[in-house]
C-alpha cells in the first residue's frame, strides 16, 4: 500500500519542484520520502507484531483460564460438534435444511425456560416448578383465547403476567419467608401440575386456532427480512464492540486489540450468515405447490431475548448484583445490596421466561393439554442451562449458556428420534448427558478452587 | 491533643439480653493517627466496632463524629458519615474482579448502563494513591489473588469512598510475614493521608509497628487509652489480660474497679 503512494508523491514533488533549487532540494525531498516510506513499513511491521503478540497473549490467557477450570461452554460446544457429526453419519437426513429448521422449533420452548433458569441458578437457588409454570401460563393463554375469545396480544400478556405473578410468589417465599427454594419450587411443581388439570377441566385438550399465536412457532420469517435481521445484528454487535473499545481508549485504559474485535465480529457474521442461509433454503418436498423457506419466528425471538438477557447480566447493576449474591451472599449484604429483592426479581424473570416458553410450546403443538410443560420439560431446561456451562453452585453462568445447552438437548432428542430409538434409551441417554454436564461443572469447580480461578 | 477527635465515644453501654457487653466505654479516634483497639476474646471489641458501623445500636451513650452528636442506625448511615469497616473475613466476591468488588453495591452508571471505564479508572487511581503495585490486572478475579492482595483490595475498597474513618478488623490475622508487612505499610499510609484508622489486632508486633495510640478493652471496660510511645509491650499485655498495669488501667480508676468487682479480691 505504501509503495504506490510513495511513487506518486515522488512524481508530484518532481513536477512542482523549482529547477533552480538544484540537486540539494531533490535530495532532501528524497530522503524525507525515503524516511517516510521505511517508517511506514516499520510501523506496519510493528503493528502486526504487536497485534500478533497481544492476540497470542489473549489466546494464552483464555487457555490459562480454561486449564484453570473456567471452561464455560467449551464442553457443550465440543459435544455439539461431536453429536452433529455422529448423527449426520448415521442418519444423513439429520444434516438437512428441513431438520435444521425442525431443531430450532423443537428446542425453542425448553431453551426459553432454560434462559430464565440461568437467573435463578446465578443466585444459587433453583426453580423446579418452571416446567409446570409454563404449563399453567400456556393454559391461561389457551383459555383467554378460546373461552373468553380475547385478542392474541391480551392473551399473551395475560400468560406473561401470570408467569410474573408466579415468580413473585415463589421469590417472596424463598427470600422473605426463607424456605429453601428446592422445597418451595418442589411444592409448586406438584401444585401447578394440579392447577393445569383444573384449568383444563380434568384433562381436556384446548386447541389454539389464533393465527398469530400459532405462527409464533409455525411461521417463518421471509428470507429477505431474515437477511436484514442478520445484517442488523452483526452491524449492531460490531458498533457496540467498537464503541466500547473506543470508550476505554479515550479514558486511557488498556483496550482489546482491534484484530480480536474484528475476529469476533467476523465469527458472528459467519455463524449467523450460515444459519440464515440454511434456513432460507427451500425445504418443501414439493416447492411448486407450497414453498417453505425462511427461519422460524422462534429464532429471532430467542435471539432478542438472548441479547436483552445478556445486556441485563453484563451491563446493569442488577446483573452485577445477581453474580454477587450467588458468589458471596454475605459480601453482597455488607455492600448494601438488597439481597431479597435481587432474589425475588430473579424468580420473576425465571417464571416470566417460563411463560414465554409455555406460549411457544402451545404454539408449536397448536394446543394445550395437561402435559404441556410437564413430563421432562423442566429436566431438559435445567439440563440445558447446566450443560451449557451455568454452575449449579451459583455465581457463574450466562444466558448464552442456556442457548448452547438447549441446542445440545434439542440435537440429542432430535437425533435419537431419527435413529428410531425407544423412549427408554432416550431417557437414559439424556439423563447420562445431564449427569455428565453436572459432573464437568463440579470437577471444573474443584479445579478452579485449587488454582484460585473460580 | 489540641485538635478534637474525629470520632468520640462517650459512655457507650450495650447489652445482649441479660449480658452487658460494653460498660460506659469512652474512646477517642483522631484523624491522621492509627488507634489500635486491643483486648482479649470477648472483651467487646467487635461489639464496639459494630456500634460504630451501624450494625448494633448502643443502649446508652453518645457517638460524636466531627464534633457533633450523630446517630448511626444502619451501615448506610455509617457510610454517609465516611466510616468504612474492613471485616476480618473480607467480604469480597470471588467470582467478580477487583474493580467489580471495589464498586459492589455502589456501581457508577451512566443512565441504565454500568460505567465500567470510569470505575476502572477510579479504582486504578485509588490503588495508585495507596502505592499498591502488587496486582497486575484490575480485571482479574479476586479468587486468583493472594491473601495479602485480597486484604489490599478490601482496604482500597474502603478508601475509595472519600472515607474519613477506616476500621480494620484483624487485617493481618491470616497473612504471612511479607504480606503482613505490606498490609501494615498500607495501614500506615492511610493515616499519613489524613484518615483516622482504627486497627483491631491481637498481634502486639503489629500494634507497636503502626499505631500511634492504644485503646485497651477488658471485659467491656475501656481500661486505658495511651500513646504507643509511652507504653511497653508488657504493659499492653497486662492491660489485655488483667485490665491493669501499674499506674494504668483499673487500679487507677476505682470507680470502674468496684463496679464489677472482679479485680483485686478474687484474683
Amino acid at each position: 500500500m505504501s509503495a504506490p503512494t510513495n511513487a506518486s508523491n515522488e512524481r508530484t514533488s518532481e513536477s512542482t519542484a523549482d529547477p533552480s533549487e538544484g540537486g540539494g532540494f531533490f535530495r532532501t525531498v528524497l530522503s524525507v520520502l525515503r524516511r517516510w516510506f521505511f517508517g511506514a513499513i516499520r510501523r506496519t511491521r510493528d503493528w502486526w507484531s504487536d497485534t500478533r503478540r497481544t492476540l497470542t497473549e489473549y489466546v494464552g490467557s483464555y487457555w490459562g483460564r480454561v486449564r484453570g477450570g473456567d471452561i464455560g461452554s467449551l464442553p457443550a460446544i465440543t459435544g455439539l460438534i461431536v453429536l452433529c457429526g455422529v448423527f449426520s453419519v448415521l442418519r444423513p437426513v439429520f444434516f438437512s435444511a428441513r431438520n435444521f429448521a425442525n431443531l430450532t422449533t423443537q428446542g425453542a420452548a425448553v431453551t426459553l425456560i432454560a434462559m430464565g433458569l440461568v437467573f435463578v441458578l446465578l443466585t444459587n437457588e433453583i426453580d423446579l416448578s418452571a416446567g409446570f409454570a409454563s404449563g399453567v401460563c400456556a393454559a391461561v393463554l389457551a383459555i383467554a383465547l378460546t373461552t373468553f375469545g380475547l385478542p392474541w396480544y391480551v392473551a399473551v400478556l395475560a400468560a406473561l403476567v401470570t408467569g410474573a405473578a408466579i415468580g413473585l410468589a415463589l421469590g417472596v417465599l424463598v427470600a422473605k419467608v426463607k424456605i429453601p427454594s428446592f422445597v418451595v419450587t418442589l411444592a409448586a411443581f406438584l401444585a401447578f401440575q394440579g392447577v393445569v388439570l383444573m384449568l383444563l377441566k380434568e384433562g381436556t385438550n384446548i386447541s389454539i386456532r389464533d393465527h398469530v399465536v400459532v405462527s409464533i412457532n409455525n411461521g417463518y420469517v421471509p428470507p429477505l427480512v431474515g437477511w436484514g435481521l442478520a445484517v442488523l445484528t452483526v452491524a449492531g454487535f460490531a458498533a457496540a464492540q467498537l464503541w466500547q473499545r473506543r470508550g476505554r481508549q479515550s479514558q486511557g485504559l488498556e483496550a482489546e486489540p482491534l484484530a480480536l474485535v474484528l475476529l469476533r465480529v467476523g465469527g458472528l457474521a459467519v455463524l449467523l450468515g450460515a444459519a440464515v442461509f440454511v434456513l432460507n433454503l427451500e425445504r418443501s418436498r414439493n416447492a411448486v405447490i407450497t414453498s417453505l423457506k425462511g427461519m422460524p419466528y422462534a429464532v429471532p425471538l430467542v435471539a432478542i431475548l438472548l441479547i436483552v438477557g445478556t445486556f441485563v447480566l453484563r451491563r446493569t447493576a442488577f446483573g452485577r448484583h445477581l453474580y454477587a449474591v450467588g458468589g458471596n451472599r454475605e459480601a453482597a449484604l455488607r455492600a448494601g445490596i438488597n439481597v431479597d429483592r435481587v432474589k425475588i426479581l430473579a424468580f420473576v424473570i425465571c417464571s416470566t421466561m417460563a411463560a414465554a416458553g409455555g406460549i411457544v410450546a402451545a404454539s408449536e403443538a397448536r394446543s394445550v393439554d395437561p402435559n404441556t410443560g410437564g413430563s421432562n420439560v423442566l429436566l431438559y431446561a435445567v439440563g440445558s442451562a447446566v450443560i451449557g456451562g451455568t454452575s449449579l453452585f451459583g455465581g457463574k453462568g450466562r444466558v448464552v449458556n442456556a442457548v448452547i445447552g438447549g441446542t445440545v438437548v434439542a440435537v440429542i432428542i432430535n437425533g435419537m428420534g431419527l435413529l428410531g430409538l425407544s423412549s427408554g434409551v432416550k431417557y437414559v441417554v439424556t439423563g447420562s448427558v445431564l449427569l455428565l454436564a453436572a459432573g464437568v461443572d463440579a470437577l471444573s469447580r474443584r479445579r478452579a478452587t485449587a488454582t484460585g480461578n473460580r | 491533643m489540641s485538635t478534637p477527635p474525629l470520632l468520640a465515644l462517650r459512655g457507650i453501654d450495650k447489652s445482649f439480653g441479660s449480658v452487658q457487653v460494653l460498660h460506659k466505654v469512652d474512646m477517642s479516634v483522631y484523624a491522621g493517627q492509627v488507634t489500635a483497639l486491643v483486648g482479649d476474646n470477648g472483651a467487646g471489641k467487635s461489639t464496639l466496632v459494630k456500634c460504630v458501623a451501624g450494625i448494633h445500636s448502643p443502649d446508652a451513650g453518645e457517638i460524636r463524629f466531627d464534633d457533633s452528636a450523630v446517630s448511626i442506625a444502619s451501615p448506610k448511615d455509617a457510610a454517609n458519615l465516611g466510616i468504612e469497616v474492613v471485616y476480618q473475613d473480607l467480604a469480597l466476591c470471588d467470582n467478580l474482579d477487583i474493580v467489580q468488588n471495589m464498586f459492589l453495591g455502589r456501581e457508577r452508571r451512566s443512565r441504565l448502563v454500568l460505567d465500567e471505564s470510569t470505575m476502572e479508572q477510579m479504582a486504578a487511581k485509588t490503588l495508585d494513591g495507596l502505592s499498591v503495585r502488587t496486582v497486575n490486572s484490575l480485571r482479574q478475579h479476586v479468587s486468583s489473588l493472594s491473601g495479602g492482595q485480597r486484604q489490599t483490595v478490601a482496604i482500597a475498597k474502603a478508601v475509595l469512598w472519600n472515607s474519613r474513618l477506616v476500621i480494620l478488623d484483624e487485617p493481618t490475622a491470616a497473612l504471612g510475614v511479607a504480606q503482613t508487612a505490606q498490609v501494615l505499610e498500607l495501614v500506615r499510609r492511610l493515616a499519613d493521608k489524613g484518615l483516622a484508622v482504627v486497627l483491631i489486632s491481637h498481634n502486639m508486633n503489629d500494634v507497636f509497628a503502626v499505631s500511634d495510640r492504644i485503646a485497651a478493652l477488658y471485659l467491656g471496660h475501656m481500661v486505658a487509652e495511651v500513646a504507643t510511645a509511652d507504653t511497653s509491650h508488657t504493659q499492653v499485655v497486662e492491660l489485655i489480660t488483667s485490665g491493669r498495669s501499674g499506674q494504668l488501667g483499673q487500679a487507677a480508676d476505682s470507680d470502674t474497679a468496684s463496679d464489677y468487682g472482679l479485680n483485686g479480691t478474687a484474683l
